[in-house]
């Protein structure tokens, strides 16, 4: 019997979805990304105020702002990043669990932004990797959003099972 | 990769090494990020127990190098580097730059100018402390005041956005007046904000004020003496707060200030306690500014008409005349001719005051700009403050204190 | 209140003192050596109990003395401010008497002035480093340094080695863009006069 409904016939198949294990995993991480909000300036006010009830980061599943780098999977690096700061930064990453991922907010972390001076590392990518970058000085919180669900894009185009039995350094992670 | 682990050296932790071995003491990092320092602020403290015996706080973690910026940058170049000072506050500390610039300049600012830079000054006062006392709750441990106040905070970025094109960050004085007018039915709506605003802070008070958990947090907590306040270059409602009456919009009125009638809270005690009423109180005090300054604006021109060779003409008359078109390219290109000279001007920010030390030797671009931030003299007290507090106290002293590590480190 | 007479019996009665002017505010110079005197005298007896400020300025490298030091002070009572230069004997090794005894308060700000400029402090209880790290080896807000930086390696050396970063000048890109004012009108646009040399293309040696 061919089945006119779209994905499957429950009455045939059963409460049963049939689909392949990256699919899941994907959605399953893309939609509960807890970020580690490395707020060092003025961006982590717009970090705040994405949080807060106007632009609503919870619709997002990520409203779940762990300070805690074991417990948080994306590490939104939002202000200047000073050399002084930069070992912080990198010793915080390393303590978070496979798979992170970072977005460097705004344009101070994505490449020094207008602090072009002797203090301030010109972009966050020279000691973390970064995934996705988000301009604007500050960018608005829709901007965020927006640099989110291209996140989330990413991820859902991972190949997650193949990666589960690397070590990080062969897929490129550290 | 794997995580590295490092070897320490005693010494280094602000905690005295042979405390540490000995094993009376206990030497804990309270690192740069951490919810509860606001910014990055390192503090290396040593504890008996639950008991803070020694406290270093290590700044320099957001240092962007501004002064060295400033002596490199034309005085209008410099604009949007002053936002990034209290982040909090932006149209602030655009106001205390511009003014001082202009006081070195000599420049008289008409009367529109100052009333608009008053009614924005204060709406930047409003909008800093309602995110210091949202902030200052979630740190005793209530969230509920955040969105509260959060949500106050952007119909203030609705209105700054009309106004100045930003929602902070705003750049919005020149020096010799502001960047443009106000718009067209812009002056209603920061009525009807203000008028709506009071019901907003009387709900975060019914939560925090004579909240028994929040009372017992807070009271008796963190509290400075009036000699430690003055000693250590304490200002704004910190130092209120001892029960000092400083206030430079009263002792020392600019712009305009001393047209408008408002009081100043003074606190008693010094603790926690009386720093969140004094900025609760001072919002209020605000909100009566802001209602006289739209009552009575007087309307005229929003920049000084006779500062030639400091303030760009109007577009209009760029486009169509030649002196005025010279008068813009010379302006931009070279910066406002400053005469050469020194001053200091403090203001009256939100966090305290946030003064400017302007050396010039002529030309368009500063010699030396000293940046006085209060955070920086706010932060020096807790070497002093901090040790004989539980570590749970901690979270509320540096609520309290309202401090931003982007004007402190500079 | 600061008025004539105030200013008068106070630069009679110290003869080192000398007046400045008095545009924004009280302006004086002060040697070094009676500097913790006269504060002492300020905040005993004249009631200026508020440090708000205490920084340097390099006059340039030419110049001699090459660094002095700023202090402004406030007094609630008289409501008003007063600053005092002190010039700094040596222009190579730059030091003044630390004022962290009188007023507390200026304890950071003289951290900051050492950090920035190497002016030293004699009888500071803690001089070192505030705002750059510990180890840092120039004087940034001097006049002879640069204001991209120079390169020296990153503070920490694990995290310098596993990700090879460094502490390096920022590219200028010929800027900041700023015109100099003098010179033919060709020279003196804000263009981008040293274009040599990018983030992708190395400045030429």
């Amino acid at each position: 019997m061919i089945s006119n409904d779209v994905g499957y016939n429950s009455k045939v198949e059963g409460e049963v979805v049939v689909t392949r294990a990256d699919a899941v995993i994907n959605w399953i991480r893309k939609h509960s990304v807890w970020p580690m909000p490395m707020g060092l300036a003025c961006c982590a006010i717009e970090l705040m105020a994405s949080a807060a009830s106007r632009y609503d980061i919870s619709r997002f599943g990520m409203e779940v702002m762990r300070f805690s780098p074991r417990q948080s999977d994306c590490m939104i690096v939002a202000g200047t990043v000073t050399y002084k700061m930069a070992e912080v930064v990198r010793r915080i990453y390393d303590q978070m669990g496979d798979p992170k991922w970072v977005v460097a907010m705004g344009a101070c972390a994505s490449t020094g932004g207008m602090y072009r001076s002797y203090a301030v590392m010109q972009g966050v990518d020279n000691v973390v990797p970064v995934d996705v970058y988000v301009s604007g000085c500050p960018p608005r919180p829709e901007a965020l959003l927006d640099a989110m669900m291209k996140l989330q894009g990413k991820i859902g185009s991972e190949s997650a099972v193949k990666n589960l039995s690397k070590e990080p350094e062969e897929i490129g992670v550290s | 990769m794997s995580t590295t682990t490092k070897e320490i050296n005693v010494g280094d932790v602000g905690a005295r090494a042979e405390a540490i071995s000995d094993g009376s003491r206990m030497a804990l990092n309270v690192g740069p990020s951490h919810p509860t320092t606001h910014g990055v602020l390192r503090l290396l403290m040593e504890l008996d127990g639950d008991t803070i015996t020694n406290c270093e706080p290590v700044l320099g973690y957001l240092h962007r190098g501004d002064e060295k910026i400033a002596e490199n940058m034309t005085y209008n170049q410099f604009v949007p580097y002053t936002d990034r000072l209290d982040y909090l506050a932006p149209l602030a500390n655009n106001v205390a730059y511009a003014i001082t610039v202009e006081r070195l300049a000599g420049i008289e600012l008409p009367p529109r100018c100052e009333a608009i830079r008053v009614l924005i000054s204060e709406m930047a006062r409003i909008s800093s402390h309602l995110l210091g006392m949202g902030v200052f709750g979630m740190d005793a441990g209530a969230w509920t005041p955040f969105m509260y106040t959060f949500t106050e905070r952007e119909k203030l970025y609705t209105l700054f956005e009309e106004l100045t094109g930003a929602r902070f960050t705003t750049s919005y004085t020149r020096i010799g007046g502001v960047a443009r007018d106000l718009p067209e039915g812009w002056l209603p709506k920061v009525e009807k904000f203000v008028d709506e605003l009071p019901k907003a802070i009387d709900e975060v008070e019914k939560l925090l004020t004579r909240n028994r958990i929040f009372l017992d947090r807070t009271e008796g907590i963190g509290t400075i003496s009036k000699n430690d306040a003055l000693a250590y270059g304490l200002t704004g409602p910190n130092l209120r707060a001892c029960g000092i009456d400083l206030d430079l919009r009263k002792d020392k009125p600019y712009s305009g200030y001393e047209n408008y009638e408002f009081d100043v809270p003074i606190g008693t005690k010094g603790d926690c306690y009386d720093r969140y009423l004094v900025r609760i109180e001072e919002v209020r005090q605000s909100i009566l500014i802001i209602k006289q300054v739209i009552a009575s604006m007087p309307g005229g021109l929003w920049y000084a008409e006779d500062a030639k060779k400091i303030f760009a003409p109007p577009k209009e008359k760029i486009m169509t005349n030649m002196e005025e078109l010279i008068q813009n390219f010379m302006i931009v290109t070279e910066g406002p001719q400053i005469p050469a000279g020194e001053t200091y001007f403090e203001a009256e920010n939100p966090k305290g005051a946030l003064g400017f030390y302007l050396v010039s030797k002529g030309g368009g671009v500063p010699y030396r700009l000293k940046i006085r931030a209060p955070s920086f003299c706010n932060l020096s007290i807790l070497e002093k403050l901090v040790p004989g507090h539980m570590l749970s106290d901690i979270t509320v002293i540096l609520g309290s204190l309202d401090f931003v590590m982007g004007e402190c480190d500079r | 209140m600061i008025d004539d007479d105030f200013v008068k019996s106070l630069l009679g009665s110290r003869g080192y003192l000398s007046f400045k002017h008095r545009d924004d505010c009280l302006t004086l110079s002060c040697p070094p050596k009676h500097l913790l005197e006269f504060c002492k005298f300020l905040r005993n007896e004249e009631t200026f109990d508020l440090l708000t400020d205490l920084t340097a300025i390099d006059h340039g490298e030419n110049a001699s003395p090459r660094f002095s030091v700023v202090i402004h002070l406030y007094s609630l009572i008289h409501k008003s401010y007063l600053r005092i230069h002190v010039c700094c004997d040596d222009d190579n090794s730059p030091s003044v008497p630390s004022v962290s005894e009188i007023y507390p308060g200026a304890n950071w700000h003289e951290r900051e002035a050492y950090d920035m400029f190497g002016v030293k402090f004699s009888d500071h209880p803690n001089l070192k480093r505030i705002l750059m790290w510990d180890d840092y080896p120039y004087f940034p807000l001097r006049k002879d340094f640069p204001l991209a930086g120079i390169e020296v390696p990153l503070p920490a050396a694990d995290v310098a080695e596993v990700t090879g970063a460094s502490v390096d000048p920022a590219p200028m890109m010929g800027g900041p863009f700023v015109s100099p004012g003098q010179g033919r009108m060709s020279e003196a646009e804000p263009s981008a006069k040293d274009e040599s040399w990018t983030e992708t293309f190395e400045k030429p040696l």
